[in-house]
């Protein structure tokens, strides 16, 4: 006798999003990403196919990072001086989107110069962040929502702080606003509730739940988006958008994948404890849920989209 | 899954004979759902009865352990599907797998077995090993335990295999895999030599059939492997086993084992391998980078949601921190120590970081709760003798607390008391600028 196999049938789906606009949409993408439509939990395909696979985007940055690791210094090179060169180069190595982060020392005028240095090198969607100081990110995002106005760009990092200024500007000019909470549900339904009120529709909100790198506290961010998105396929409607993880920001930041020296000899070899150390994390992410996945080196990102490849059915 | 006292009910005799000291065989169903009673107080029961009565009482998977002469490893017992729900509780054990037609054996083993990383503050070490039979595996097994004595898997045939078992007999190996062609020889030396048996099929209805036919023969410990030739297969797999573990399907209800397999692919499959209910994952590579990394995901995963790991109280060094260095001030909550003694490390600058009891929870809810204020810091601070660290008295608080600095002061009057930033992903930058 066959085993009847058990199947989730849930009354809720999770909100589409589009990043990006087309000539067509009134803006200049040569293609843009959808994410979310899942009415399942990841990839349980056999219960309800999910029509938008993760996402893979590329963290670049306005200037040459000085704190980054040196092995990302060494892979991306010379385009780390140009956010036009490192764009495309993020696209070679096979970006889904592009993620542009400013930094404190951008001026309104630096910022914006950057993201049209960035939308004319690659045709990819874009979402742009702030360097995550409240005043500074209003300074500058208004700044590029503005200069972006028609792309569909995302626009973060969008917290309860801030959310006012980044949303009103989002509605004037057409973007996609990212909003963070700090790893729970609670606050994360709060501040998508907040955002809603203000007007923008739940098809222009990503959801950043906040995650660790492995070992710095992945667990509770892996726990918080499991449970957001049960709530999602149960009908909670302001849990029921794409989330969006920063999984090489937090990854890079660990001594793990940051440094070669002064560490322990059991951390074995350097370059692909780096690589396990943002590929894990996004792995683990990728299982309980996330949508758009934010990397930094090349190979993190060739490995998991080969992974995710493998996930969705052939 | 447990019965209902309804359900208990209905398996008693129902003449309320009160025997059992209860007046009816009802309340005495009722104790028993209650686990306040035993059901060997009532002498009337039938044989069928017990054996359902037990069956209930049964882990919906089941627990085997592999051992050796030194160590075990455990895996089933699990109760839910996502780890908030309750808590994972048995780490899956990562196995290295060697051939035995290595003629580096008993190096690989040395290298591996002595392998040992430490992470907060917890030792990891590989957990046993796997010897794949495509040589003598009596000898092989012998090389190995020469060198350690934790558990093994044993991969081989009918006909490889007992050379193997002979060699470490008295241990409790696991021996792969049962399938649809050698099932009943190797039931019997699983049988024999009291090993564990992995069981593999092509779906699921296979495995489950070889299930029922091996537990027949008198083989309890199963484990599962599923295949799944691409993550997604696996994946979906290992949902379903679980699933229906959970919901009582006794043939499924038994650890599943995961067989990474090398190549670019391996630390991807076994990291969902750990997140995704695997209660075995074998490597076909030792690498230490990868080891840790999977260690340290196993631990993540397996970590009680419901306590979060709570760092030691203490004064920490980091950056090799001098007289001259700074002192900060936090709590002993595992998110925020980690998030602050990562940007200090990250920093490069030397700092001694004071490590508050509060309760293991963040600073601003230790502090909402009052177990975060201006006395639990000075008696920190007295407590580690912190003042004997350094000549120059500097304190820095978290900014969330910046209230305290007052209080603080009259505490400890001879400390100058800083307010630092409120994250600690700013607190690079505040020491170069304020501290330096
Ligand atoms: S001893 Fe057994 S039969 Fe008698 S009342 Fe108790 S449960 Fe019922």
């Amino acid at each position: 006798m066959p085993i009847e196999i058990p199947k989730d049938k849930w009354p809720g789906s999770v909100q589409t999003v589009t990043l990006g606009a087309t000539a067509a949409e009134g803006g200049t993408r040569t293609k843009t990403v959808t994410v979310g439509g899942q009415t399942s939990m990841p990839f349980m395909h056999f219960e309800a196919p999910a029509p938008h696979p993760p996402v893979v985007a590329i963290e670049i940055k306005s200037k040459r990072p000085e704190d980054w690791s040196p092995l990302l210094a060494e892979t991306w090179g010379e385009a780390m001086d140009a956010p036009a060169k490192w764009a495309a180069k993020a696209q070679e190595a096979g970006a889904d989107l592009l993620v542009l982060a400013l930094t404190l020392n951008d001026t309104p005028e630096s910022a914006v110069a950057a993201t049209k240095a960035v939308l004319s090198a690659s045709g990819l969607p874009l979402i742009v962040f702030g360097p995550g100081q409240v005043e500074k990110d209003n300074e500058l995002l208004v700044a590029v929502a503005e200069a972006a106005k028609g792309e569909k760009i995302g626009l973060g990092i969008c917290e309860d702080k801030n959310y006012r200024t980044i949303v009103a500007t989002a509605l004037a000019n057409g973007h996609v606003v990212t909003a963070r909470a700090p790893m729970d549900v609670n606050l994360s339904k709060q501040l998508n509730i907040l955002i809603t009120d203000m007007g923008l529709p739940l098809d222009r909100i990503l959801m950043d739940p906040t995650t660790g790198a492995l070992g710095y506290g992945m667990e509770y961010g892996y726990s918080v988006m499991e449970r957001l998105r049960l709530a999602a396929l149960q009908g909670d409607r302001m849990t029921q958008l794409p989330m969006i993880v920063t999984v090489g920001f937090e990854a890079w930041k660990a001594k793990e994948a940051k440094v070669g020296e002064g560490v322990p000899a059991a951390w074995g070899d350097w370059k692909r404890r780096a690589i396990h150390w943002e590929t894990i994390t996004a792995m683990a992410l990728i299982e309980s849920g996330a949508d758009i996945l934010v990397l930094r080196h090349p190979e993190s990102v060739a490995l998991i989209k080969a992974a995710i490849a493998e996930l969705i059915p052939a | 899954m447990a019965l209902s006292g309804i359900q208990i009910y209905k398996l008693l005799p129902q003449t309320n004979c009160k025997e059992c000291g209860y007046p009816t065989c009802l309340a005495f169903a009722m104790k028993l759902a209650a686990k306040q009673a035993e059901l060997s107080a009532c002498p009337y029961v039938s044989e069928e009865s017990k054996k359902q009565l037990a069956e209930s009482a049964a882990p919906p998977i089941r627990l085997v352990t592999l051992k050796g002469p030194e160590g075990e490893v455990k895996a089933g017992n699990e109760v839910c599907l996502f780890r908030h729900e309750k808590t994972f509780y048995n780490k899956p054990g990562l196995f290295i797998r060697l051939q035995a037609s290595d003629p580096n054996l008993a190096e690989k083993v040395r290298q591996a077995a002595a392998y040992k990383v430490s992470y907060v503050g917890i030792d990891f070490t590989v957990d046993g090993f796997a010897i794949q039979a495509d040589g003598d595996l009596g000898a092989a097994v012998k090389t190995v335990r020469s060198v350690t004595g934790r558990p093994l898997i044993l991969m081989g045939d009918p006909a490889s295999l007992p050379a193997g078992l002979e060699a470490c007999s008295g241990e409790t190996p696991m021996i792969y895999a049962a399938d649809a062609s050698n099932w009943e020889a190797l039931a019997d030396l699983a049988a024999k030599y009291k090993a564990a048996l992995a069981v593999k099929g092509a779906s699921l209805d296979e495995i489950a059939d070889l299930t029922q036919k091996i537990q027949a023969k008198g083989v309890e410990d199963m484990v599962l492997d599923l295949g799944g030739k691409t993550l997604g297969d696996w994946l979906t797999l290992s949902t379903q086993v679980r699933r229906l573990a959970l919901k009582n399907f006794r043939p499924l209800g038994y650890p599943v084992i995961a067989l990474a397999a090398g190549g670019e692919k391996e630390p991807l499959v076994a990291a969902q391998a750990i997140a995704k209910y695997a209660g075995f994952v074998v490597l076909d590579t030792f690498s230490p980078e990868l080891l840790y990394a999977l260690l340290v995901l196993r631990e993540n995963i397996y970590t009680d949601p419901q306590k979060p790991i709570q760092v030691q109280p203490g004064i920490y060094e980091i950056n090799k921190p001098t007289a001259e260095s700074p002192v900060l001030v936090t709590t002993n909550f595992s998110i925020t120590y980690f998030a602050v003694a990562n940007e200090v490390e990250g920093s490069g600058l030397p700092a001694w970081l004071v490590v508050c009891d509060a309760e293991g929870m963040s600073v601003l809810t230790a502090w909402a709760a009052g177990k975060f204020d201006a006395e639990r810091i000075a008696k920190s601070i007295k407590g580690f003798d912190v003042a004997s660290k350094v000549s120059q008295k500097r304190l820095v608080l978290p900014g969330h607390v910046a209230v305290l600095s007052g209080e603080l002061e009259e505490e400890l009057p001879d400390w100058e008391i800083k307010v630092g930033p409120r994250e600690a992903v700013d607190l690079p930058a505040y020491m170069k600028q304020v501290l330096a």
